[in-house]
């Protein structure tokens, strides 16, 4: 079971499932649908908080957050600089 | 079917949409001038409203907070689902702001409102971004499935305001039904509408049954898998967006050196204008009041009430308008970032280091601010969302050294330490000094860690947030927060100011009974100078009377009665600590420090005839000063900011006891 946090930077995925109830509802208001695609578009200087582009736009997140969303790679992932 | 206003006279029109969604900039364009700032009730959200007039009809337009959807997750979100709600605010019309560049998420919350059956119209706003993006929006198609007039504008260059406003007039009830009733039905067979569900979640808020949650999951999935169908039949957008300038300027200001250094070069720009920019207007508006108390003195004859006006009234006023200039540059930097979408970025570089102090990543430029004033700081944290965060930020920035504390740390410091003593090139004044803020800044860490543990909240803290695109700043939204600011702080924090300058006034100009008759005539007597009888009539006051009944409470930390009546009226601002001890050793202009600092080392103790202020009491005066909550414009600021009596009285408490103890400790040790 891998977690957004632990993408690598430009790395893309989809969005199984989240692990928390509350912070699920929050995503999903956020645009953050199970079964979308996001990627990691970038890492703040102290390796926290990250952000991810996902349904068009930017969104921010400490990594304690992103391990409560279950991510599956994209088979086609090649890490390629982030195109928000 | 067409709104029928709920007063004849005019239709209220409510902007609703999420953050960033530029439904401010919307207001403005709308109502331009006409818009007036209020506060919704019992909470410290600001309440926009303003009015416009279309084809002389009169609207009347409220901008609701921001809000992701209906189901609210902040004290904003909430006040803008209750005002939606509420029979008071008589809703007629909601306009749905939404970022065309940015749909499928801006119309989650749409989709809710539609089905709150009010008569609505979708504002497409950004459609030059969306341009940019290679997005084609079939405006007429999207109209069609969800059954309200789509108008696209530019809130920006006013583009589609007057289509906007015509649309308002024809605003309908949608046909379309978006929420999951069949997952009603089953949760909550007794239910009739998706409006009584969202009141019951709000009502239940504090206790939120688990099927309502369960509600709002289904409700939203259900609600994207209609969105999806609508974007694939109303949107084109290519696969890759172009956003390129945002990319590019993010690998900038999040870079572990450039955006930290760009960080402290914004930092250092706000500090040089709040600390030294705003001193040439604050020196104007200090002369200007002095003149005209001077000539309002002059002409009116002498006795209590023109006293009152002179001393009470208008040196009150002058100490609230002498705010104005650090409010108003402070906030003229703060807009600025906020609408380019800096400050986002200033957050999600800042965030893990703040974190662990219980702060957040906006509680920087509050913090470092305060290092001229709280006053402004303070309403500053406006901009931190989460109510904790907040909270603490503004509790604790009193306790960075300001600008009002300089006077007095300059005044001791050169009693105890001669101007040229130094460790080699290190000035040891500067030494000291420098030392003082450090101890400001490590105090309002400490608090900040400690009531990261201390304060209960029922708001889970997050950090889940949009980084908008870059945008130039738009100079109409700058100019209307800076406007407002000050308005607020006026008539607002004023009112409590005033009110506690007339006190202090009051209590440093008169004395029970006769006593100033009889210091007046033994003056004229014994021939004495005006500053000798100042000084007397000091004693002899109300204050006087106060400050001596204190002394064996501010005994211990080696206070004597004097410094007892200027820690009473240096309350009113700390820098009057050093006039007050001028007038009590009738040393004259207390400009020239000088012949008070020669006075103050010449005292004498009058029980050990040693130095009075001998360095353990220097010290603990200090000491004293960087901690204490002596001012009354911080406090009156953090009640307006906070709505709320209890958190003042914490600041005061706290703050006070902690200079008290820490007096203590100094004092004990070095005597």
């Amino acid at each position: 079971m891998q977690t957004l946090d632990t993408l690598t930077l430009g790395q893309s995925a989809t969005i199984k499932e989240f692990t928390d109830d509350f912070l699920s509802l929050k995503f999903i208001e956020m645009g953050c649908l199970p079964g979308e695609k996001i990627k990691l578009c970038n890492i703040a200087p102290f390796g926290d908080p990250i952000a991810i582009e996902v349904s068009g736009y930017v969104l921010s997140l400490r990594k304690q957050e992103a391990a409560t969303i279950v991510v599956k790679l994209n088979p086609e992932n090649t890490v390629e600089s982030c195109a928000i | 079917m067409s709104p029928v206003p709920s007063n004849l006279s005019h239709t209220s029109v409510a902007l609703v949409g999420n953050p960033n969604s530029g439904k401010s900039t919307l207001f403005n364009s709308m109502t331009g001038l006409h818009q007036k700032t209020g506060n919704y009730a019992g909470v410290t959200v600001d309440k926009h409203y303003g009015s416009y007039k279309h084809k002389n009809q009169e609207f009347k337009v409220t901008d609701l907070p921001g809000t992701y959807s209906l189901y609210p997750k902040s004290l904003d979100e909430e006040v803008a689902c209750r005002a939606l709600l509420s029979v008071d605010e008589k809703i007629d019309v909601v306009v749905i702001v939404a970022d065309a560049s940015n749909l499928k998420r801006h119309l989650l919350l749409a989709t809710q409102l539609i089905d709150l059956k009010m008569p609505c119209v979708l504002a497409l706003n950004m459609i030059d971004e969306a341009a940019k993006n290679n997005t084609v929006i079939y405006y007429e198609e999207l109209e069609k499935l969800i059954d309200i007039p789509v108008i696209p504008i530019n809130s920006r260059s006013k583009e589609g305001i007057q289509e906007l406003k015509e649309a308002i007039t024809r605003a309908k009830i949608s046909d379309t039904v978006f929420y999951n009733f069949e997952k009603q039905k089953q949760l909550f067979p007794q239910i009739d509408s998706y409006q009584t569900l969202i009141q019951l979640a709000l009502d239940t808020k504090k206790e939120q049954p688990h099927a309502i949650k369960e509600f709002e999951l289904n409700d939203n999935l259900h609600r994207f898998s209609k969105i999806n169908y609508m974007v694939a039949k109303c949107i084109k957008q290519p696969e890759k967006l172009n956003k390129n300038l945002t990319q590019k300027l993010d690998t900038f200001f999040t870079h572990k050196v450039f955006g930290f250094a760009f960080f402290f070069l914004v930092l250092f720009i706000i500090f040089q204008f709040i600390f030294y920019v705003a001193e040439y207007p604050m020196t104007w508006i200090e002369e200007g009041f002095a003149y005209l108390m001077n000539t309002v003195a002059v002409s009116l004859p002498k006795g209590q009430l023109s006293d009152l006006l002179v001393n009470g009234v208008l040196a009150g006023i002058s100490g609230i308008v002498v705010f104005v200039p650090q409010i108003a540059l402070l906030f003229f930097f703060i807009a600025i970032l906020e609408d380019t979408g800096y400050m986002a970025r200033a957050s999600f570089i800042l965030d893990k280091v703040m974190r662990k102090f219980g702060l957040n990543g906006k509680s920087v430029i509050p913090m470092i601010s305060s290092v001229a004033c709280a006053v402004p700081s303070i309403m500053s944290t406006r901009t931190i969302t989460n109510w904790k965060d907040r909270m603490i930020t503004i509790l604790v920035t009193p306790l960075i050294s300001c600008s009002a504390r300089l006077p007095v740390y300059t005044l001791l410091i050169s009693m105890m330490f001669a101007k040229d003593k130094s460790i080699g090139i290190l000035n040891y004044q500067g030494l000291v000094l420098m030392g003082m803020y450090l101890l400001g800044f490590g105090a309002a860490l400490l608090a900040a860690l400690i009531l990261k543990h201390v304060l209960k909240t029922t708001e889970k803290s997050y950090f889940i947030m949009e980084l908008p695109v870059y945008r130039k700043p738009q100079w109409q939204t700058v100019a209307m927060l800076v406007f407002d600011k000050v308005k607020v702080f006026l008539f607002d924090a004023g009112k409590i100011i005033l009110a506690i300058s007339i006190v202090l006034w009051f209590l440093t100009s008169h004395a029970p009974g006769d006593a100033f008759e009889k210091l007046e005539s033994n003056a004229v007597a014994t021939n004495l100078q005006e500053a000798d009888l100042n000084a007397q009539k000091l004693e002899a006051s109300y204050a006087g009377i106060l400050g001596k009944k204190m002394e064996p409470v501010i005994k211990p930390l080696g206070f004597d009665w004097k410094i007892g009546i200027a820690l009473i009226t240096s309350f009113a601002a700390r820098e009057v600590f050093v006039g007050t001890m001028a007038t009590i050793y009738s040393s004259g202009d207390s400009e020239n420090t000088e012949t008070l600092r020669e006075k103050l080392i010449a005292e004498k103790n009058f029980e050990t005839q040693l130095p009075a202020y001998s360095s353990a009491v220097c010290w603990s005066l200090m000491i004293f000063y960087v901690f204490a909550m002596q001012c009354m414009s911080t406090l009156a600021t953090t009640y307006r900011e906070t709505k709320h009596w209890k958190w003042p009285a914490i600041q005061l408490v706290f703050m006070t006891g902690l200079a008290y103890l820490s007096s203590l400790l100094v004092y004990n040790i070095l005597n």
